[in-house]
């Protein structure tokens, strides 16, 4: 009873932390790329003001829109980005959740993210928004493959080189380096594997060169046109949360390095310590993997988009997975 | 079979600058059909112009437009000057020939910014804001406005280069050949762009020559025209303007979005060289025929006839025509044409079997200016029929619309 109570609390603590921290990340994300475009930028605050001023306006919801999915689309996309971080280890702090999901679950909780635009894409009856929807889904389609192979390659590895714990659970991988037991030619398929999922990271999270669904000079942010007050600000949270929570997958599963050992912490220091570090990585992750690719690209088409998908990311990371298993058998 | 359903660009959108409705059949994402719909800006300035003088009419063409703004003067003076047999000194000719000058450049740095925001490019579209204010700081330091100069007078130029301006336009010159470089790049260097934008709303030759498309339009499509080389005006003869054509750089012209933006990059470059030979070679004396203004005017009153002035407007061939009687102070009639009128018609050949991705980018590739265009007499298009309403009728309508809101 007591660990149940103990895991509602900071499960609680968590989601808050995250919520603030993705947007602090958000308004540095775009102070970053204003810098590197020669203007100024927003304040680091403003992802907050933003979010404040749209939850206190009104909640229109158009004549032709199907209310329930159209009202309900942008909390599950929402909550189902924030339970994401229920089950990611934060440094060497074990996942709230981690006994009751894994790797494949979050996988899945990012596709329902994504769905549950979708979905209130089409149900807000607008044509436009309706284009954008066919577009996340067709990029759903398109970048799931490469994903699913990233994953699974990991999984394999840890398996068979008999890394602790459980093969699909992400403590095995914050526990120790993926880079460690790979040999030389597993070292070159694991860097496909994770130049693969760093081109994942735009679709995934609907950033440049991947905004296809939300192309605002083609039609007009696309799936979100009709939205607006509480419901945009909850697609807001979801979109600040997904440039966060990929970051953090990148963390968890390439660099679960810290110097926290080395320092010589012990106990409460080093988790505390380990926490912090762990923040401060996944802000450097999303400041080259989101930030950079974002400022430095143009948008794809969608069929441009899905072909960069299928064929040359999908390509990079079936390289990569062939390389680690080469690795295994040598 | 899909569904078939259909999706308005504008008129008001976030990709275009002007007000343009353009109602596109989408297949999927292709596009099946487009129908372009102008007529949200008519101001009717042709109009107004008949109740006022010449040198009145300047500041009035001047508003046609805000980009080209200074085209629309000097193609309007031309036509004055034409109908009244009016002189210009040389120097006058050389200043209007840097100033029309600095205004290309304006609006293709302008236009290239804002191609790379159709493509979700801003931080290219950041940079050509920033290098946009130099070429304004020039024309600043000129005339003191930024947007709509006031340089140009029946006879001549009201403001002189002096040192100081001088040294601010080599300066300018200075700068563009160090930082443009970056759009280059985009053209010729970025995967991205280049998947955006090559063989995307293609005008083949025929086409362009069949629907009647000017400028960098036109020359896009591998057409070697440019009224500076073709009938050169002011100052031009002097500098053997040749016309950019991508066949000279890539061996073939495409047509595409490509090529219109590296015609209009390349034309930049033009531009840069042109400007600073008419530093080089500005004559000295006179800026203007005459200073007094009512001594010109009763010069022009005295004239009778038609006047015809075309010009290398940065969009294309800008052409006005203006009819001045004797005895009549004010201009009997005057009709502007402006270069996206010629152009807007190839939209609907250019949206064929793109996507629903490339219409903005289609519409902006012309680099249209609505306000330019919008001065055409009223046509039905809801029925196909073309009518020219009378002013009774006209009348008799929106009395009758008005009737009818107050129904309501």
């Amino acid at each position: 009873m007591i660990a149940i109570v103990m895991r509602l609390i900071a499960g609680t603590a968590l989601m808050l932390l995250v919520v603030v921290l993705a947007f602090l990340y958000d308004g540095a994300d775009r102070i970053i790329s204003a810098r590197m475009q020669r203007r100024l930028g927003p304040p680091l605050l403003q992802p907050f003001l933003d979010l404040l001023k749209l939850l206190g306006k009104e909640n229109i919801v158009p004549r032709r829109a199907v209310p329930w999915a159209f009202n309900g689309a942008p909390w599950v996309a929402a909550a189902s980005m924030i339970l994401v971080f229920l089950y990611i280890p934060i440094g060497s702090l074990p996942p709230v959740l981690g006994t009751h999901g894994d790797l494949i679950l979050i996988l899945y909780l990012l596709g329902l993210s994504g769905v549950a635009m979708a979905v209130g894409g089409f149900a807000s009856g607008n044509p436009i928004a309706n284009v954008g929807a066919q577009r996340e889904m067709i990029l759903m389609m398109s970048y799931e493959l490469p994903l699913a192979v990233v994953a699974a390659t990991l999984a394999w590895m840890a398996h068979k080189t008999g890394m602790p714990g459980d093969p699909f659970n992400l403590e095995t991988f914050a526990g120790m380096s993926v880079w460690s037991v790979t040999g030389k030619v597993g070292f070159i398929g694991m860097l496909c594997l994770l130049i693969a999922l760093v081109l994942v990271v735009p679709g995934e999270t609907g950033k440049g060169p991947m905004d296809i669904p939300e192309a605002k000079t083609e039609i007009l942010d696309g799936l979100i046109i009709e939205y607006s007050g509480r419901n945009l600000a909850m697609f807001k949270i979801t979109f600040a949360l997904r440039a966060l929570a990929l970051s953090a997958l990148i963390v968890v599963l390439f660099f679960p390095w810290s110097p926290g050992p080395f320092l010589r912490l012990g106990g409460i220091f080093l988790f505390a310590f380990d926490f912090l570090w762990f923040w401060v990585k996944v802000f450097v992750v999303q400041v080259f993997v989101v930030t950079l690719m974002r400022t430095a690209f143009g948008r794809f088409k969608i069929w441009q988009a899905s072909e960069f998908y299928l064929i040359k990311v999908a390509g990079l990371s079936i390289a990569g997975m062939i390389l680690a298993s080469l690795d295994l058998l040598m | 079979m899909e569904k078939k359903y259909t999706i308005p660009i504008g008129p008001v959108h976030v990709g275009l600058k002007e007000p343009i409705t353009a109602w596109l059949d989408l297949e999927g994402e292709k596009i099946v059909g487009a129908t372009v719909r102008p007529g949200a800006i008519h101001r009717g300035i042709e109009f107004m112009a008949r109740d006022r003088n010449p040198i009145q009419v300047i500041y009035l063409s001047e508003r046609i437009c805000g980009i080209c703004s200074f085209a629309h003067v000097i193609a309007f003076l031309r036509a004055v000057e034409d109908a009244s047999d009016y002189p210009v000194p040389i120097r006058a000719q050389y200043i209007r020939a840097l100033v029309l000058e600095l205004e290309r450049l304006h609006s293709h740095i302008l236009w290239a910014g804002v191609a790379c925001y159709s493509i979700g490019f801003d931080s290219a579209f950041h940079l050509g804001m920033v290098l946009r204010e130099k070429v304004m700081d020039v024309l600043e330091a000129l005339s003191g406005n930024r947007v709509n100069y006031g340089v140009a007078t029946v006879g001549g130029v009201r403001w002189d280069i002096t040192p100081e301006v001088g040294k601010a336009v080599r300066e300018m010159v200075k700068f563009y050949r160090a930082e443009f470089g970056v759009f280059y790049d985009v053209v010729t260097a970025d995967h991205i762009a280049k998947a955006r934008m090559r063989n995307v709303g293609v005008l083949t030759a025929e086409e362009a020559v069949r629907y009647n498309a000017v400028g960098p339009t036109a020359r896009a499509s591998g057409i070697r025209c440019d009224i500076r080389e073709m009938s050169p005006y002011e100052a031009y003869a002097d500098f053997n303007v040749k016309a950019i054509v991508p066949q000279d750089y890539y061996g073939k012209a495409y047509g595409d979005v490509f090529d219109r933006f590296l015609v209009r990059v390349l034309e930049v470059q033009q531009s840069l060289n042109i400007v600073e030979r008419i530093m080089e070679g500005l004559p000295e004396g006179d800026i203007v025929h005459e200073k007094n203004l009512n001594k010109v005017l009763a010069t022009l009153k005295k004239a009778e006839g038609t006047g015809l002035g075309i010009i290398e407007a940065p969009r294309g061939d800008d052409t006005h025509v203006v009819h001045l009687k004797a005895g009549d102070e004010n201009v009997n009639w005057w009709k502007v044409r402006a270069p996206t009128y010629a152009n807007a018609v190839s939209w609907p050949l250019m949206f064929r079997n793109n996507e629903l991705a490339d219409a903005p980018l289609i519409i902006n590739s012309i680099d249209p200016c609505i306000s330019c265009m919008e001065r055409m007499l009223v046509t039905d298009t809801a029925s196909g029929g073309r009518k020219v309403v009378t002013r009774a009728e006209l009348l008799e309508m929106s009395r009758e619309k008005t009737r009818r809101l107050m129904q309501k």
